[in-house]
């Protein structure tokens, strides 16, 4: 007989409980731990709360009317008495339209993904937890968004829909949704395979209890770090559009249309010309830095 | 393995299906009246009429989808609004122009970032490591176009070192290998190329990281391999993920090349298609997106295939 | 109503917990040009069981001979191509039978890997109440039987209700999956390889307070393991799997003691002897059990078998009783044509 044991285990029910246990984090508290000592995730953050917090409150920051035009002082330079960034091709307050133009670049990067996000991430988890036809009509369609290069795709949809914020937005939410539902696809095939979910079914519970329960749980992470890599594609995507003449329309202050119409100023004043475009690479950068750091936070082994 | 590239060409016809209705909607995509949506309003009367005929607005839309399809895959795509050429000639031009600054684009991106992500993977001191992902960062966060606009504020404005725009010298439509030509070529290519270039360099970074710290390594060195031989070892397997990624990036550079195109007014694709939008030329919108896309999804089945050759481990027969 | 009261005995200790008649599952193979289905695995063909009540049935073979595919089959985790299950008297998802649903109540499975089959983002009381509750117990009634449940399988409730899988050791972890098997007090519990990869003083542990539990709870027990010691020790009766087929069932005692079928023979004598003077008689069976998508014809066994004819080949052995147990061998029929055959 291979078998030759005292009763019951040893180590688990009589050995007293281990003292002062360190208290048990949920998953999400042990990443709010991590992201709340990185450095580099916190200086971003900084850095785009600063930008969404000014664009949002420019109006109380007593900036120049970011529509005023005036012929007379068209393309002051940076450090001129009175518009510290200078005066536009149309002379308007480079500052007051860098800070408003805020609003919209960062409204027309944001809100395509996060549409994306609910419509993209439903069809993938659909299409990963359901399997058979059901993924096979869903990946099948996605597959022929996917045959496209998505800079193509955005720029084809919205010319063909006309220029404008809308037509923009829908646009760039219809590129965004099949990668991220490839994405939801792959990680809930991935999470559906797991024991615990034949143990979830085996329990008899319905299927809705068990993708709430079991499924979302284990795969919202990484959808949401994925949706968040996307943010800067989109933002800098979004005022691509707008640079190209199709998405936000003028007089309105958007950073990609800004780049646009100060193209001709590059030979009187280059320095001017490249500002809106330092706008776009920063609140890019913070948001790649973000999503690198919310990544290796939910990065969690064990 | 044959067997594998001949399921996935006809797994193609399905998804070239929906490509092409894709494309047919957009047509359809535009605002009010299809014909007075792609017509200039001081369009000749013969236009609108030759413009209707091809469309056959008049039939219902699965009739209008056959008819545009048969017609399309006999390699008509229709004439162009804005200079009467066929459509067809207009793309195949451009097509050309953007194909060699994807190349361009494509072997300073990918060399260079073999060479970035190997010496990072590798990388002993902390800096140089921190120097290539700083670089990769830049890559992929950077808005390319408006990296060409500092490219040429630089070499062009301040310098004067470079041409600003054009392909060649004095209205120039088609490239030549020569060196006005290539000068021509050099900024447009170093703004194509930092997309891609942040992203290669990451995965090739990542994907040696990974594998040197896999024990077969550790088995090489016990055996007494110097690093070079190793490297050889290490390279060859990480060459199926990058090669991967390399596919897809140089499919989606192809795409990103509207922005550059339009910046330095390169006769390619991406500039077709920008002034084809405004002209609301739609014929040409149609024919370029057909072409791109159809281009993309070959590429897209030939990384995979070579992927499948590079890489032992995948099977699928 | 309490559907997560025990389930009582409803037709006697005669009648058996479970009956299965001539399950199949054969897994298609995608290939082709086409994507079209031209080969297939029979992970299990046309196999029949019985389980009776409070009995363990021990399940053993070689890896890829379908053992977990019975007891996902069994569990209705995968559907079956072909055949029927009553349980204790009352077909399963039959019109006049019990639904899945109430079959997963009686009947309840612990998986092999610990890890995987415990939810990383649940803590183990949410685990263990997450079944009660998807059959309506309220929260807290739910929450206060899962403590229970982890005083049961010897894990401190203050200690280990709040904690997350991966703070535990792969042996508590194993005593949660038993628990949360236990949560909707089924009569029938399918173990998988469920002390496959424990260490092997933790393995004894467990394997000690299943029979503790099995006789608290008056359960009933599949075994399934690749362990033959393992299995010798827990079983009433074993039956032996090749090629998702039966090829040996039996009392412990009979299988053991006096194995009829050559691959049972080849099995047992292949697990090394602390007897110098038992020493190992039977060859070893050569080679690896043949791909299972394109099995041998009649016995399946009979590629690797020292005494195959060619009977063996053309017709394929059904199980006979010998009176100690059921054999599927063609040594084993009278008349089957073999030469060795009674």
């Amino acid at each position: 007989m291979a078998i030759q044991s005292p009763s019951l285990d040893m180590t688990t029910a009589a050995a007293p409980a281990p003292v002062a246990r360190p208290a048990t984090r949920s998953y999400w508290q042990q990443v709010g731990r991590r992201l709340r000592r990185d450095p580099v995730t916190l200086v971003c953050g900084g850095i785009l709360l600063l930008i969404v917090l000014a664009a949002l409150g420019a109006p109380w920051l007593g900036l120049a009317d970011p529509y005023k035009t005036s012929m007379l002082r068209r393309l002051y330079p940076i450090g001129s008495p009175n518009f510290p960034l200078g005066t536009d091709e149309l002379g308007r307050d480079m500052l007051s339209r860098l800070i408003y133009g805020g609003r919209l670049s960062l409204f027309m990067g944001v809100t395509p993904v996060i549409c994306a996000l609910l419509i993209g991430g439903a069809l993938g988890i659909t299409a990963g937890f359901m399997g058979g036809r059901v993924n096979m009509l869903i990946m099948r369609i996605m597959d022929v968004f996917y045959a496209f290069p998505s800079v193509l795709l955005a720029i084809s949809l919205s010319g063909a829909m006309g220029a404008g914020a809308e037509n923009t937005l829908l646009a760039l939410t219809l590129v965004f949704i099949p990668p991220i539902c490839r994405v939801s696809e792959s990680v809930t095939t991935q999470v559906r395979g797991f024991d615990f979910v034949d143990a979830a079914r085996a329990s008899g519970a319905g299927t809705l209890t068990i993708v709430r329960v079991h499924v979302l749980g284990n795969v919202l992470g990484p959808i949401l770090v994925y949706a968040t890599s996307l943010i800067s594609v989109a933002i800098i995507l979004a005022a691509g559009l707008s640079f190209l003449g199709l998405g936000v329309k003028p007089p309105e202050p958007e950073w990609g249309l800004m780049l646009n119409t100060l193209r001709q100023a590059i030979y009187v004043n280059p320095l001017l010309a490249a500002l809106p475009g330092v706008m776009i690479f920063i609140t890019s950068i913070c948001f790649n830095l973000m999503s690198d750091g919310l990544r290796a936070a939910m990065d969690v082994k064990a | 393995m044959l067997l594998y590239a001949l399921r996935r060409l006809i797994y193609l016809v399905p998804v070239a299906f929906g490509v092409s209705l894709l494309v047919f909607a957009l047509v359809h995509l535009a605002p009010g009246d299809p014909i007075s949506a792609i017509v200039p309003p001081d369009a000749p009367k013969e236009v609108v009429d030759k413009l209707k005929e091809y469309y056959g607005f008049d039939k219902p839309l699965p009739v209008q989808y056959g008819r545009w399809l048969l017609v399309t895959l006999s390699g008509d795509f229709g004439t162009s609004i804005g200079t009467g050429r066929p459509v067809a000639q207009e793309v195949g031009s451009a097509f050309g122009n953007t194909i060699i600054l994807a190349i361009a684009a494509c072997l300073l991106a990918f060399s260079l970032a073999v060479v970035l992500g190997t010496a990072a993977a590798y990388a002993k001191s902390r800096m140089v490591d921190r120097l290539v992902t700083s670089i990769s960062l830049v890559g992929v966060s950077v808005p390319h176009f408006w990296l060409a606009i500092v490219l040429v504020i630089v070499f062009s404005v301040e310098l004067g070192m470079l041409p600003p725009m054009g392909i060649g010298p004095e209205n120039a439509t088609g490239w030549r290998l020569d060196w006005p030509h290539i000068q021509h070529m050099i900024l447009p290519t170093i703004a194509l190329s930092v997309i891609p270039l942040g992203v290669m360099t990451r995965t090739v970074r990542s994907t040696i990281k990974e594998i040197l710290s896999l024990e077969f390594v550790t088995a090489l060195q016990a055996k007494g391999m110097n690093d070079r031989q190793i490297l050889f070892h290490v390279l060859k397997n990480a060459a199926p993920v990058c090669l991967a990624v390399m596919g897809l990036q140089a499919g989606n550079l192809i795409g990103g090349s509207i922005l550059i195109e339009t910046v330095f007014a390169w006769p390619g694709t991406g500039f077709l298609l920008n002034s084809a939008i405004f002209r609301r030329d739609l014929p040409i919108l149609q024919g370029t997106t057909l072409v791109l896309a159809f281009f993309f999804m070959v590429l897209n089945l030939t990384v995979d295939v070579i992927q499948t050759m590079v890489d032992p481990r995948i099977k699928r027969g | 109503m309490d559907s997560v009261l025990p389930v009582t005995d409803r037709g006697g200790p005669v009648q058996p917990l479970l009956l299965a008649k001539g399950l199949r599952k054969h897994f298609p193979i995608p290939g082709g040009l086409l994507g079209r289905t031209t080969k297939v695995v029979r992970a299990v063909d046309d196999l029949s069981l019985s389980v009776a009540k409070g009995e363990t049935l021990g399940v053993v073979g070689e890896s890829g001979c379908g053992k977990s595919t019975v007891a996902r089959l069994l569990m209705r985790l995968i559907r079956p191509d072909k055949g029927t299950m009553v349980l204790d008297g009352d077909p399963v998802d039959e019109p006049h039978g019990i639904t899945l649903n109430e079959l997963r109540r009686q009947v309840q499975m612990v998986f092999q890997d610990s890890y995987a089959s415990l939810n990383p983002r649940l803590t183990i009381v949410e685990t263990l109440a997450f079944a009660p509750r998807a059959h309506g117990l309220a929260g807290a009634e739910a929450k206060a039987r899962s403590r229970d449940l982890l005083a049961k399988v010897g894990l401190d409730p203050n200690n280990f209700a709040d904690r997350y899988p991966h703070e535990l050791s792969g042996g508590q972890r194993q005593r949660v999956n038993i628990a949360r098997a236990l949560a909707l007090r089924p009569r029938l519990v399918i173990l998988d390889e469920a002390v496959s990869a424990l260490d092997k003083s933790v393995e004894a542990q467990v394997l000690n307070m299943l029979v503790d539990l099995k006789e608290e709870f008056g359960l009933t027990y599949i075994f399934i393991s690749h362990d033959l010691n393992v299995v010798q020790y827990l079983s009433d009766r074993v039956m032996v799997m090749y090629l998702g087929k039966i090829v040996e069932i039996g009392a412990v005692e009979a299988i053991y003691g006096d194995p009829q079928h050559p691959y049972t023979r080849a099995l047992l004598s292949a697990r090394p002897s602390m007897d110098p003077r038992r020493r190992t008689r039977e060859a070893p069976i050569q080679g690896d059990p043949p791909n299972p998508i394109d099995p041998p014809s009649g016995c399946r066994f009979r590629t690797r078998c020292p005494f195959a004819e060619d009977v063996c080949g053309k017709a394929e052995p059904l199980l006979t009783d010998t009176g100690a147990q059921e054999v599927a061998c063609h040594m084993r029929i009278r008349g089957s044509g073999h030469t060795r055959a009674p």
